[in-house]
Parts: C-alpha cells; structure tokens; sequence
C-alpha cells in the first residue's frame, strides 16, 4: 500500500503545489433527481497548505457540506455521484482508491467533524469506546491502548475528568462536551486535514467561542490543516485564513480573510458583508444602518439551473453575458480570485 | 429552549409526492418536493406507474373486484342461490365457466358474488375500524390525562388478543349476520388504528403551526379537526388499505368457520368449508376458484397498501 | 432592596402594551411508575418586564434559558404557575377561556421554523385568512381582500395564494407566518427567533420587513433570539436571561456599550465578530450552562462567573437599578443612591 502512494505521489503532484495537502480540483458532484439534475457542486477546485485554515461559506444549499461529503466520498449514491474532477490527499487521488483503501484513509488521514454531535455519535457505545474504535482501526493499537490513548485525547480536547468521561454515553454529555469528544474522535489519528462541517452551529455561543478556541488552538499544535465550513461571516472572520465563497454550487469568490472581508469582489460577497447585522459595540464597526441592506428574491434552487452566472437573478449589476454564460475565474489580485463579469468595474469604481 | 438553526428542520409526513430522492440538506428537498407538485397530473401518473409497478398491479386487482361486485348481475346471468340437483358437482363447462357446488348452484356466479360480500365485509369493517380508531385516537392523544390512561388500557386489553381469536370470539357473542361480521372485525382494528393517530396526535399537538391556531384563539375542537386531523391522513390511508387484505382473509376465516355472514349470501369462505372435506377430491374446483378469489383479493390489496406505504410515509422510505 | 425584583425596569408613558410581573413557569419533573414529581424545571422564575407601545424588546439568552417559555406564558401557550400579565392592561391571567380566545387578537406569535409553522395541507391563503375566520370577520369578500392586501404587504404575490406552504421557500414561509399573524391587527407581536433559521441573505429581508410593519403599524414586539447582533439592530431595549431569570435590562446601547452583568459581558465576548483585522477576544467564561432542573444556589451565573464570590453562591442577587435606566442582578453593581434615582427618573 505504501509503495502504492509513492508512486501516485511522484507521478501525480505538481511541483508548483508540491507543499499542498489537499487539492481539489474541477470536482463535479450531481444528484439525479426526477426533477432532472442538481448540481450540488460544480466545478470546484481549491487547494489547501500543510496547517492552513480554510474557510468554505456559503448559504444552506450552496454546496458547501456536499463538497466536504465528496472530499471523503461519503456522497449518498444513489442518486448523488461524483461525475469528475480529483481530490488529491498528499498527492494522492482519492476518487480513484478502491472503498477498502479509502476506509483506511478516513477518519486517519482525513477526518470530519459534523454539525449536530448527537446524531454523529452512536449512542449505544461509551465516549471512550467509539474513539478508541478508529485507533484499533487504523492504528492498530490494542483494546487497552486505545481506551488509555482515548482518555488522553479528551484530556487535550478539555474534557474534565476524561477518565470517567470515556466511559460515558453521548446522552450523559452536554452538547458543548459532545462537539469536544467529536473533536477528539476526529482528531485522534492525528489527520492532516479536518473538515469541520458547521461545528457550532447547533452550539450557544459562549459553547462556540470555547469549541472555536479549542479547534484552533489543537490545529496549531497538531499542524492539521482545516477545512471549516460555516455560513456565519463571524466565524470565518475569527478563524481562517483563506475563504471561499460559494453560491448555488459554484465558487464564485476566493481570497484571504482580510481581503475578502475589505475589499469584496463578488456582488455576492459584498451582498452578504452589507446584510449581516454586526454588534456595533464590539465589532469596531460603524452601527448598522436603520434599515439592513438586502439581497433581493431567495436563494436558488440547484435543480436545472439556468446558464449563466448563478447569481445574476438577484445582483445589482446583473446584464445579458452574465445571464448567459457563467463568468470565468480570474486572479484579480495576488490570491484572490472571482468569478464575475463585473469584476474590473467593481474593483475600478472602488478604488476610483 | 430554541435551538440555534439547523438544517434539519423536523418534517412530518404531509403526504404530498415528495420525490423519491432528495439530495442533502432540506432546502434541496424541499424544493424538489416543490419541483414534483408543480408538475401535471399525467406526468405525475405516468412517474407513480413506472416507480410503483406493483402498487398499479394491486390497484388494478382491487378495481376488478370492485367492478365485479357492483356489477355481479351483468357479469353473470345464473342466480348464485338457485340450487338444481340434476347438475350438481358438475365439472367447468360451457354453461358453468367453473363448474357447479354439490347443490348444483353456478359456482362462477357465486363467486361473482362473493366478491360482494367479502368487499362488503372489508371496506364495511375497514370504515367503521378507521371511525372508531380515529375518534379513540385523537380523544386519547389531544385530551390526554384519564382519558388517555383508560382508553389505552382498553387497547391494550383488545391487542393482548390476535386478530382472529378475537373476531371469533366477537362474532360469537354477536351472532351471524353481515353486520355483527363487520361489527367483529372492525373491534380488532381499532387498537392499531388508535395507537398511530394517538402518536401521530401527540407530535402535531406540539408543532409551532398547531400553537399559533391556539394563538389566535381557535377552539381545541376546531384545531384537532382542521389542522390534527388532516395531517394524519396519510397513515391513515396506508394502515386501513394494508388491513383490507386481513379483513377479507378474516371474513373468509369466520365464515368457514361458521361464524361468519349466513346463508343467503355467498362467502368464499363458506364455500370452502362446505367443500373442502368432501369433495376436494372428486370436485377440486370447488375448492380452486374461491381459494384463488381469496388470494388475489388479498394480493391486491397488500400491494396496493405496501405502494401506498412506500408513497405517502416518507419514514418507511429508506432515508439517504 | 426586595421590592426591586417587583418593581418594572422599564419607564414607560401611559399604558405599555404589555406588563409582566413575577411571572414564574416551573414544569414539574415526573419520574417512576406513579409518575410522582420529584421535582421542578424552574424554565421562568420571577421575570418582569414592560414593553411600550411601538417599541421592541429583544430577549437574549443560551437555550434552556426560558426566553422560548417566557414568549409563550405571556400570552398564555402555556399557563404561567403564578405572575401578572397584562396586555394593554388588561391582566390576561384572570380571564376565563372565551374571554381568553377573544382577547387574543391583541397579540400574536411568530415562530422560528418556517417549516413546521405552517399546516402542511393548507393552502397560503387559508393559512393567512384563518385567524379572520376564527373571529368571524368580515364577509367571505372581504376577508379575501384583506389576504390579498396582507399577502401584498409582505411581499408575496396574490397569485400565490393557492399554493402549499411547501411550495415556498423558506424567507417566504417565514413572510406567510407573518401575515398570518398581521392578520387581527393585533398591537403585540411575539417573535420567538423569527430570523435564525433563516439564511443570511434572507434574514436581512425579513428583519427588515418586520421593522417596515412596526413602524407603519406602531407595533410592539417581544423579540427572542440568540443572536446579539440581530437583537442589537431590531430592539429598542435589551433583557438578558440566564436559567429563567433576567440578569440586565437596559436601553440597548446601554447595554451593549456598557454591560453590568457579568453573563452579558461574556456573551458579547464571544460572538464572533465579522472583522479579521480584530484580534479574538478572551473568552470570559468556560463550562456549560448548568441544568434547570437544579440550579445552582444563590447567583445562577456563579459557577461560570469569573468574579464570583461567596456571597453570590449563597444570596440570590435582585435586579436593581445600577445606572439610569439600567438594571442588572449582580451582587457586585451597586444600586444607584435614591436621591440619584428619584433625579434620573423624571
């Protein structure tokens, strides 16, 4: 197996991203449905550094979880499928593994965490059971090994008393202390990328600041590079680095965080930043107008879209090409690309 | 207390076509069931033939049924209770498609009009089952409190008891006739129709939509009727088409049994047990066609139940 | 000062739209077979507060709270265990059920799940027109008139008005819950997280939407969400609630430039603020909210409370006014000298 991924290494990555852990690239997932096809992700290609935070946002719909799905090929088939691109992990493509080498590969290379911690754990078997289940697995640690590496992993994840903890059940944990053990469970075969899918959202936020805390702070010491995706511009400020901006399943927007939040580019982008109301207080922004700025009509539905740029129904300065042909993906600035045929104008009229 | 967005907004059943396959996230789901119901009737019959190929085979064996028992006289022109000896135990011919029983009595208008009786029986049973069951249910669910503890402890009471035994014993107590038959086989439908219109009760009663009727000062007796009611509608359906079969396969049983609908009226049940003993050597078919009308109506009514299940439950839908 | 926990925080002229006083919810717990109580969720426990007519008050709180019991006992979706409300001062509590029913079209509800808020099986325009028809009003004509004008008012087509709710999306089922409970033209509009289950790009029409109708229709609204910007942008006056109790009310910029509450200070500290350029704060407090059923003595917040002291895990702390016009249930704020009150309060 291991010679396997050395081939694929030598042969499949490009020296120009020779240090990216993970590359996706033109990665197309559709599911067809008897309304025709919907497609959940089109065409999406990212790349992510060894340790780099990455933030995929976007609304419900978007595509976002369902890009993650089909990073780990846990997309639900039928009637979704992954109709092209590649999902290189080291180098190596996981679209073409077979399912026993993706099996090793999950939850030990690449591991998630999932939005709602009590349907993601089984609540039949203890904490400490199900975390040691994945090192058994793919570590190949003995029964006692496991269980004494579990109780260390929520030692790190902050879990008072880990010992007694272990042998608890999901329904015995608040929902702070479950979305902790997932973080451990994900984190135990120590992964070079996590996906975190929504992680807080079922969360108050006094429970989110700690769990965002804590993954950030377990990402630096561990070196794992996140995937954190999220539709809350607050999160994606506090935590990554780099953002992608998705609607109705395309990327339409991609820069670094301060860039992005700055100096949008995407009507999208700056739709989204003009309508969420801020505290005014803690924010060091200016208050938020009397009135919020709107994005007209509702978020599209991904069955048999139209041509053309999948935002043009709701954006200000939609015109003929944009309703016709979906934009291309154009480096405006270093790091930050956009799909928009407006794009220059935008940028001109800003800085004019 | 309120749980911050998620994007597993609960659902309950609402019975519209929801498409057999929705991609992750709600909003993808729901708009694909919006997708479906925009779409015509045609388009929409010609989908449910193609995706519920057995559940058309059911739906066309229970019309038949239906068609033969309303129009038995057309389809047959012997008299199903006229006896002639000189022709009695006669083999399928000609005159008699499937033969004659030892009373010399048409076989195949009496089976004609068996289905009268055996429908009857079914949908009679099933209607007053589903009444009762329903009234039980929503009193017990909606009322809560006594009400609910004794009524359940009467379901439970009629459930300790199988279905037959308890026909049985009902139809004894009552006596043969076409109604007391219905009487007895409607009694052991009503726990499991109480018991899913009570659950299914208790969950509306709690839904944001059943709160703002309250809100805006509807009475209880109008909320459970507009707005619980009608929401159950759909297991309602699944449950009494999936107990169609049994009743006919009840009614067949009490009346070979003795215990059933009385002379005059035709029972392929009794035809069997007037036969069986005797004559399932020397007269097979008299034992073949009632046996084989028995079968297909309750084949029929099964799949059309189980397509039905499959159509308007989406919990009994494999989820995805 | 014992009278404080009673006495109204907010200053109001004439009379508000609605007044609480003390109201308390305890649900009792069950367990065993004779389902005997073995105890009480105190989900309200002395929570008061008034609310002026065309203005809002944002109720914030982690859930388990009881902000969610607390919009459904004042108009009395649940029956409160003892307290006082009056809606347009009528105390609500002592009426018996057809008062009740006739009375509540003063006040009406707006959930938070745009899907489970609607009857499946009814069409838009049902579900819009029913609260007419409960009331009787109106002819058959002008009911539907009125529908369509609601339906207009918040931005659905009329020809809508014959689909099902699963038929809209989301942002529009919430605009249907609206309508619907525009539709009595009542004065108080209790929104339990009307936004959060929305998209972000859709929130912003439908608080917008909501702000449009309160100052059209002068409307008052009891607004209960999580998140504190959106309370910051819709309320006139904030109360923040931590295991069913109010821990500081105040005049919003007030208490958000300001908090005196220590539980307020560590909720603003740890929502994530939309600017990367800030440095992320220090989160103030760690653990998790402490179970209703039994909480802790004293000073709920104590267990999280980085400033606690003995005192707090012993007394129960009044809400007392520690500023003009701003109340908080700490033991550590000191309430305002009377004479200073007896100036501030004119």
């Amino acid at each position: 197996m291991d010679s396997a991924i050395q081939d694929k290494a030598a042969g499949g990555t490009q020296p120009a991203a020779a240090k990216a852990v993970l590359e996706v690239e033109g990665l197309k997932t559709y599911f067809f449905v008897r309304q025709g096809v919907v497609k959940a992700v089109d065409d999406i290609s990212f790349s992510l550094a060894a340790g780099e935070k990455l933030a995929i946002v976007g609304e419900s719909g978007c595509g976002k979880s369902m890009t993650a799905l089909s990073i780990l090929r846990l997309v639900p088939d039928p009637p979704g499928r992954i109709v092209a691109g590649s999902v290189r992990l080291d180098g190596r493509d996981l679209l073409t593994l077979s399912d026993a080498d993706m099996r090793r590969i999950r939850g030990n290379q690449i591991s998630m965490i999932f939005q709602e911690p009590m349907t993601s754990l089984n609540p039949v078997w203890s904490i400490g059971n199900q975390i040691s289940e994945a090192l058994m697995l793919h570590q190949n640690l003995s029964r006692q090994d496991a269980f004494d590496k579990s109780v260390e992993m929520l030692k790190l994840v902050k879990i008072p008393e880990p010992a007694r903890r272990a042998r608890e059940y999901p329904h015995q944990l608040s929902g702070g202390m479950r979305q902790r053990a997932m973080t451990a469970m994900a984190l135990a075969c120590n992964p070079h990328v996590l996906l975190a899918d929504e992680p807080t959202t079922a969360l108050d936020v006094t429970i989110q600041a700690q769990i965002l805390d804590l993954i950030l702070e377990l990402q630096e010491r561990l070196g794992t590079a996140v995937v954190l995706i999220t539709h809350d511009l607050g999160v994606v400020a506090e935590t990554a680095q780099r953002v992608i901006v998705m609607y109705g399943g395309k990327k339409v927007e991609e820069a670094p965080v301060v860039e992005l939040f700055e100096a949008p580019l995407h009507p999208y982008t700056q739709g989204l930043l003009a309508a969420v109301p801020h505290l005014a207080a803690m924010s060091g922004l200016a208050p938020a107008q009397s009135r919020l700025k709107e994005i007209p009509g509702i978020v599209p539905a991904l069955v048999n879209l139209p041509k053309g740029c999948t935002f043009a129904p709701r954006c200000p300065f939609a015109s003929d090409v944009c309703r016709n042909e979906f934009p291309p993906y154009e480096t405006k600035q270093p790091g930050h690309s956009v799909a928009c045929w407006h794009a220059d104008a935008l940028l001109g009229g800003r800085h004019a | 207390m309120s749980p911050p967005p998620s994007d597993s907004t609960p659902h309950i059943s609402n019975g519209s076509d929801a498409p057999d396959t929705s991609p992750a996230g709600s909003f993808e789901a729901e708009l694909a069931k919006a997708g479906a119901n925009v779409r015509s009737r045609r388009g929409m019959a010609v989908f449910l033939a193609r995706r519920y190929p057995l559940g058309g085979v059911g739906l066309a064996i229970v019309l038949l049924f239906i068609f033969v028992a309303v129009f038995a006289p057309y389809i047959t022109s012997h008299d199903p209770l006229s006896t002639n000896p000189a022709i009695s135990l006669g083999a399928p011919s000609a005159a008699s498609p499937m033969g004659t029983d030892f009373m010399g009595r048409d076989l195949f208008s009496r089976v004609v009009y068996g289905a009268r009786t055996s429908l009857a029986v079914a949908f009679g049973a099933t209607l007053l089952g589903v009444l009762f069951g329903v009234l039980i249910g929503l009193a017990s669910g909606y009322l809560g409190g006594w009400v609910d503890l004794t009524t359940q402890r009467f379901i439970d009471m009629l459930q300790a008891l199988p279905t037959l035994i308890l026909a049985m014993a009902m139809a004894a107590a009552l006596g043969p006739s076409l109604v007391n038959t219905i009487i007895a086989i409607a009694i052991p439908k009503l726990p499991s129709i109480a018991r899913v219109i009570r659950a299914n009760t208790l969950s509306l009663r709690e839904m944001p939509f059943v709160e703002a009727a309250r809100a805006m000062g509807m009475s209880e007796m109008r909320i459970a009727l507009r707005h619980i009611l009608p929401n159950t509608l759909a297991p309602l359906i699944v449950l009494a088409t999936a107990g169609l079969g049994t009743a006919i396969l009840v009614e067949a049983s009490l009346s070979f049994l003795g215990l059933g609908v009385p002379e005059p009226h035709p029972s392929w049940g009794r035809m069997l047990s007037e036969s069986a003993a005797e004559y399932v050597r020397t007269a097979p078919w008299l034992v073949i066609f009632p046996g084989l009308a028995i079968t297909l109506a309750v084949f029929g009514t099964n799949l059309l139940g189980d397509a039905l299940r499959d159509l308007l439950d989406p919990r009994q839908r494999t989820s995805n | 000062m014992p009278d404080g926990v009673l006495e109204n925080p907010a200053a109001t002229v004439g009379v508000p739209v609605l007044e609480v006083r003390d109201l308390k919810k305890h649900f009792p717990v069950r367990k065993g077979l004779l389902r005997s109580v073995t105890g009480h969720v105190y989900a309200v426990d002395g929570v008061s507060f008034s609310i002026a007519r065309g203005q809002t008050l944002g109720l914030v709180g982690e859930s388990g709270c009881g902000k969610s019991t607390v919009a459904r006992a004042v108009i009395r979706l649940i029956e409160p265990t003892s307290g006082e409300v009056r809606i347009l001062g009528r105390d609500i509590l002592s009426l018996n059920k057809e008062e009740m029913r006739a009375s509540r079209r003063q006040a009406q509800i707006i959930f938070q799940d745009p899907f489970s808020s609607l009857n499946p099986r009814m069409s838009a325009g049902e579900i819009v027109g029913e609260p007419l028809l409960v009331h009787h009003t109106g002819s058959n004509k002008e009911r539907q008139e009125k529908v369509a004008a609601l339906f207009d008012r918040v931005g659905l087509r009329a020809s809508q008005m014959n689909s099902l709710p699963h038929q809209f999306s989301g942002g529009q089922r919430q605009r249907i819950g609206i309508a619907r409970a525009l539709a009595l033209d009542p004065q108080l509009i209790i929104g339990d997280e009307p936004v959060s289950a929305l998209d972000v790009s859709i929130q912003a029409q439908v608080i917008n939407l909501l702000m449009d109708l309160q100052a059209e229709k002068n409307l008052s609204y009891l607004f209960i969400a999580h998140d504190l910007a959106v309370v910051e942008h819709i309320s006139h006056r904030v109360a923040v609630m931590y295991l069913g109790r109010i821990v500081e009310h105040a005049e919003k910029r007030a208490l958000f430039a300001n908090p005196q509450h220590p539980y307020t200070e560590a909720l603003l500290s740890a929502v994530p603020v939309p600017n990367p350029r800030l440095k992320r704060q220090k989160r103030l407090v760690q653990g998790d909210v402490p179970s209703p059923i039994n909480p802790p003595p004293g000073c709920h917040f104590h267990t999280r409370c980085p400033y606690a002291t003995e005192q707090c895990k012993r007394d129960v702390p009044p809400l007392v006014e520690v500023a003009a016009d701003h109340w908080a249930a700490c033991h550590l704020r000191k309430p305002l000298p009377a004479s200073v009150l007896s100036d501030a309060g004119d």
